[in-house]
């Protein structure tokens, strides 16, 4: 009975130790792979220039701003507006029909694949916005109704915002209702239970959750694929009405279009190792940040 | 029982809850100015949501109320609108929570100086002066006054519940309701607090729930017992525990039912 019981213990701590090292070695082949492929390739050169029309030499300067446009437009749509709607379910809403309603709503949203986000993108924001804008300012060609860095933002922030949401719900949830109730035994309105008790105490949770789905939407190519996102613009305008080229996108465009793929692959392997970083630099962001509150909650 | 001076009254007041359940029913009281009036009974009875119904703290739960609760100038507490209902209880009624909550995050000085935000003071010198007057009423100043930025919830339990009694007084509200405010403190602790019941009764009306019939005894002029939603007994503490008129009252003090 002894040996039965020591037995499946060894075995539970084993198994479980050798899953867990699966992730890690997952992990380390993937970014080991990248980074000493991809290492070579990295020059001050290759991060500002252009690209060349063959993808076979060249930088990814415009990839790169490119993608840095596209989420700094993508968290001005859905930064505020997921913690809004977040504050709405969980401090202000009863629980009614309404409130069922967009929170199913929200956990749908999170489950869509990307692609139909993309597919929205185009039918909702370049078509009925894009046109309706047109019609409205009276364009004989079109203006609004083209793909372009606004639409492409605003699609990728509809792909985000539910994660943002829930990420958000998750750090009101762990506020203690007793800390609510604190406030309003002072006479605090419900908004300013959420300004002075809630938020400053969630703060860190927020914004960690934020930076994760921003790094989300930086990995994502499939949501901006029909929405402005351009195979080949060797200079990046800066104009939100334009194209632009985005990293993921151009790493999809090498490994499957360009005329040699087998000549692109160190341009590969270095755009890949820049977007990596790039999303791992905002990981790292969050959790710096999460470590930062928990410190200044427990002084 | 010669009442002086009137703080607070409630008319024929009952608070229902939103699952028909009767929180109290029809309760007459007087609460006299500037003394300790403890609610005593059951658990269930009542007092606890009577009590939260004074500043009507039971809206958090839906509740509905019928009656009146008139303060000494003769405001209804029952038909003031959401805007007054809050200054009413930032600046009036002070309540002190069963459990003490520090808010977290919040230095000492921050934590006390809560209230302050929602009044509007802003100068930073009044905030520092009002804090350390309420915290020393709450008989704190002195373990805390060298060290006001720490953390509130580093404090200890019983430090945390003087806390939030300076906290509540920190507007030099006319009444202070307290919720059974020493059951999760320690017996010296309690003794503290207790003895701080006594010296805020000089200045604020206390409404103490208490299922503790012999802090009761210790800390309150007046008590009053709650049975089944009623208030089946009102009368000086003495009276009370030394010749209760009603038999339930009788039976509750020596112990044959609680």
């Amino acid at each position: 009975m002894r040996d039965r019981r020591l037995l499946f213990e060894f075995a539970f701590r084993a198994v479980s130790n050798a899953v867990a090292m699966v992730v890690v070695g997952v992990t380390l082949f993937i970014l080991g792979l990248v980074f000493v492929k991809g290492i070579g390739g990295i020059s001050f050169a290759f991060l500002t220039s252009p690209p060349t029309g063959t993808m076979d030499g060249g930088g990814i300067g415009p990839m790169i701003l490119g993608t840095a446009w596209l989420v700094i437009l993508m968290s001005l749509m859905t930064v505020p507006l997921g913690a809004i709607i977040a504050v709405y379910l969980n401090e202000i809403a009863t629980r009614n029909w309404l409130y069922n309603t967009v929170m199913s709503s929200v956990r749908t949203l999170a489950a869509v694949p990307s692609i139909v986000f993309g597919l929205f993108g185009l039918a909702f924001f370049v078509t009925v916005i894009g046109g309706g804008l047109d019609w409205l300012f009276g364009y004989e060609e079109r203006v609004f109704q083209e793909r372009c860095l606004l639409w492409a933002a605003l699609t990728m922030g509809t792909l985000t915002l539910p994660t943002n949401v829930i990420s958000v719900s998750e750090a009101l949830k762990l506020v203690p209702d007793e800390q609510r109730h604190a406030g309003i035994c002072l006479g605090y309105t419900r908004w300013e239970v959420v300004k002075w008790v809630v938020l400053p105490q969630a703060v860190g949770g927020i914004l960690t959750g934020l930076v994760l789905s921003v790094s989300r939407g930086a990995g994502e190519v499939a949501p901006i694929l029909f929405v402005g996102v351009a195979y080949f613009l060797p200079h990046f305008t800066g104009d939100v009405l334009d194209q632009f080229m985005e990293l993921g996108y151009h790493i999809y465009v090498m490994a499957t279009q360009s005329p040699n793929v087998d000549e692109t692959l160190p341009i590969q392997y270095a755009t890949t190792l820049v977007l990596l970083t790039l999303t791992f630099g905002f990981n790292s962001i969050g959790q710096v940040i999460r470590w930062m509150h928990r410190k200044k909650m427990s002084r | 029982m010669e009442i002086r001076e009137r703080a607070l009254q409630t008319f024929r007041f009952s608070v229902v809850y939103p699952n028909k359940v009767v929180g109290c029913k029809s309760v007459d009281i007087v609460f006299p100015k500037n003394e300790v009036t403890a609610l005593i009974g059951p658990s269930g009875c009542g007092k606890s949501s009577f009590l939260k119904g004074l500043n009507r703290l039971n809206d958090e739960f839906g509740c509905t109320y019928t009656g009146s609760v008139v303060m000494a100038d003769g405001t209804d507490v029952m038909t003031l609108d959401p805007y007054e209902l809050c200054l009413l209880r930032g600046d009036r009624i002070g309540y002190v929570m069963q459990k003490p909550v520090p808010f977290s995050g919040k230095t000492i000085q921050q934590d006390v100086a809560m209230p302050l935000l929602a009044s509007g003071v802003r100068d930073k010198r009044i905030i520092r002066e009002r804090v350390q007057r309420a915290l020393e009423k709450a008989a704190l100043w002195d373990e805390v006054h060298d060290r006001l930025d720490a953390l509130s919830t580093a404090l200890s339990g019983g430090q945390q519940q003087r806390l939030c009694i300076a906290r509540a007084i920190v507007n030099a509200p006319e009444i202070l309701l307290l919720d059974e405010p020493c059951s999760a403190l320690d017996p010296k602790s309690t003794q503290l607090v207790e003895q701080l019941m006594i010296e805020l009764a000089a200045e604020h009306t206390i409404v103490l729930v208490t299922h503790n019939m012999q802090q009761a005894q210790r800390v309150a002029e007046r008590t009053a017992f709650f049975y089944e939603g009623r208030l089946v007994e009102y009368d000086t503490t003495q009276n009370m525990f030394s010749n209760p008129k009603e038999n339930l009252t009788a039976d509750y003090i020596i112990g044959k039912f609680s």
